[in-house]
């Protein structure tokens, strides 16, 4: 059997990410995705603006960064000058699913061709742990201090389930990154995310719930267990939908 | 000899690799990386399966996991942007 290392799509630099955070989960599932279908050399990736803003950094594919919530407006437009091309926006639940939830409706209702991973960690990571759209009912943040619902705040943002409706998408899945086996399934859903677009079939979103000990005040082991039993709940896992 | 290997640079001691182990043989240093925080050591190498349960859960690609049991070549210093 082969040896398991860091594939050769993540460049050799250290991630500022805060110790166990999700996103280096996630970047590897993507790299790995990324290696194993050969599409490196004709890869684009858009980055967010949040904790992965510096994900351009860590990819060794071609990738541009992109105003706050616009990855998928970015997306359509290189993807359809250079339809050859694999486009991917990767993007966090402040970027995806609050400021650019207009972008993301769109491009999806449209069928865009482009794939886009969507990190949930139900909270505004880079900016110190703001209440976001997808924070948990009764969930306290900065901005949220007696959790949140309490005054007016309403439930959390549900981008699968938001999605589905739109005859547009293709691939919607919400997967996460909190234990080994949610980790092969997240990598399976980032696959065929990619697939999809290979084979030309739309737009596909892959939704991955992550840990975010620093901004929970959680340490490793509750912020897994948090993802575990909390979120899984809020945010049920599984295909949402699958025009296959 | 050890099947897994800690790039001990690029570690943040987030101890998901200890978390998840099954056969529960890890353990984080009681020395500090050049970042500050401690690594993950082996405690009993001849317990360890090659399963890489803790490459798969290290959000830091710290963690190479050799499961031929060769040797795993030299690594090469990790690049850190902030220098």
């Amino acid at each position: 059997m082969p040896t398991l290392k860091r594939t050769e799509v993540l460049t050799d630099v250290r991630t500022h990410y805060c110790p166990g955070c999700g996103h280096g989960i996630a970047h590897r599932l993507v790299a790995e995705v990324i290696e194993e279908l050969g599409i490196r050399e004709r890869t684009i990736a858009i980055a967010p603006v949040g904790c992965a803003v510096l994900m351009y950094d860590y990819f060794n594919c071609d990738m541009t960064e992109c105003a706050h919530g616009r990855p998928p407006a970015m997306a359509t437009g290189i993807k359809r000058v250079q339809p050859d091309k694999i486009v991917f926006t990767y993007q966090g639940d402040g970027d995806l699913a609050a400021i650019g939830t207009a972008e993301t409706i769109h491009a999806a209702n449209r069928g865009e061709n482009i794939t886009v991973i969507f990190i949930n960690n139900a909270i505004y990571g880079m900016t110190g742990g703001q209440m976001a759209p997808t924070t948990l009912t009764g969930m306290r943040s900065t901005t949220s201090q007696d959790g949140r619902g309490k005054h007016g705040e309403g439930p959390p943002l549900k981008v699968c389930e938001l999605l589905r409706s739109l005859d547009g998408v293709c691939y919607l899945e919400r997967t996460a990154v909190s234990t080994p086996k949610d980790v092969n399934a997240a990598k399976r859903a980032i696959k065929k995310a990619f697939q999809n677009q290979i084979d030309g079939k739309g737009f596909s979103l892959v939704e991955v719930l992550s840990m975010c000990p620093t901004d929970w005040k959680l340490s490793t082991a509750q912020s897994v267990d948090f993802v575990n039993n909390e979120m899984k709940e809020a945010f049920p896992l599984g295909v949402y939908k699958d025009k296959g | 000899m050890n099947k897994v290997h800690f790039d001990k640079h690029r570690c943040k001691g987030c101890g998901m690799c200890v978390l998840f182990c099954p056969q529960k043989i890890l353990r984080l240093s009681d020395e500090l990386n050049d970042q500050g925080f401690s690594y993950p050591q082996v405690s009993d190498p001849d317990r360890c399966t090659a399963c890489g349960l803790c490459f798969r859960m290290c959000p830091d690609c710290a963690i190479e996991v050799d499961k031929d049991g060769v040797k795993i070549s030299d690594k090469k210093e990790t690049t850190d942007l902030a220098k």
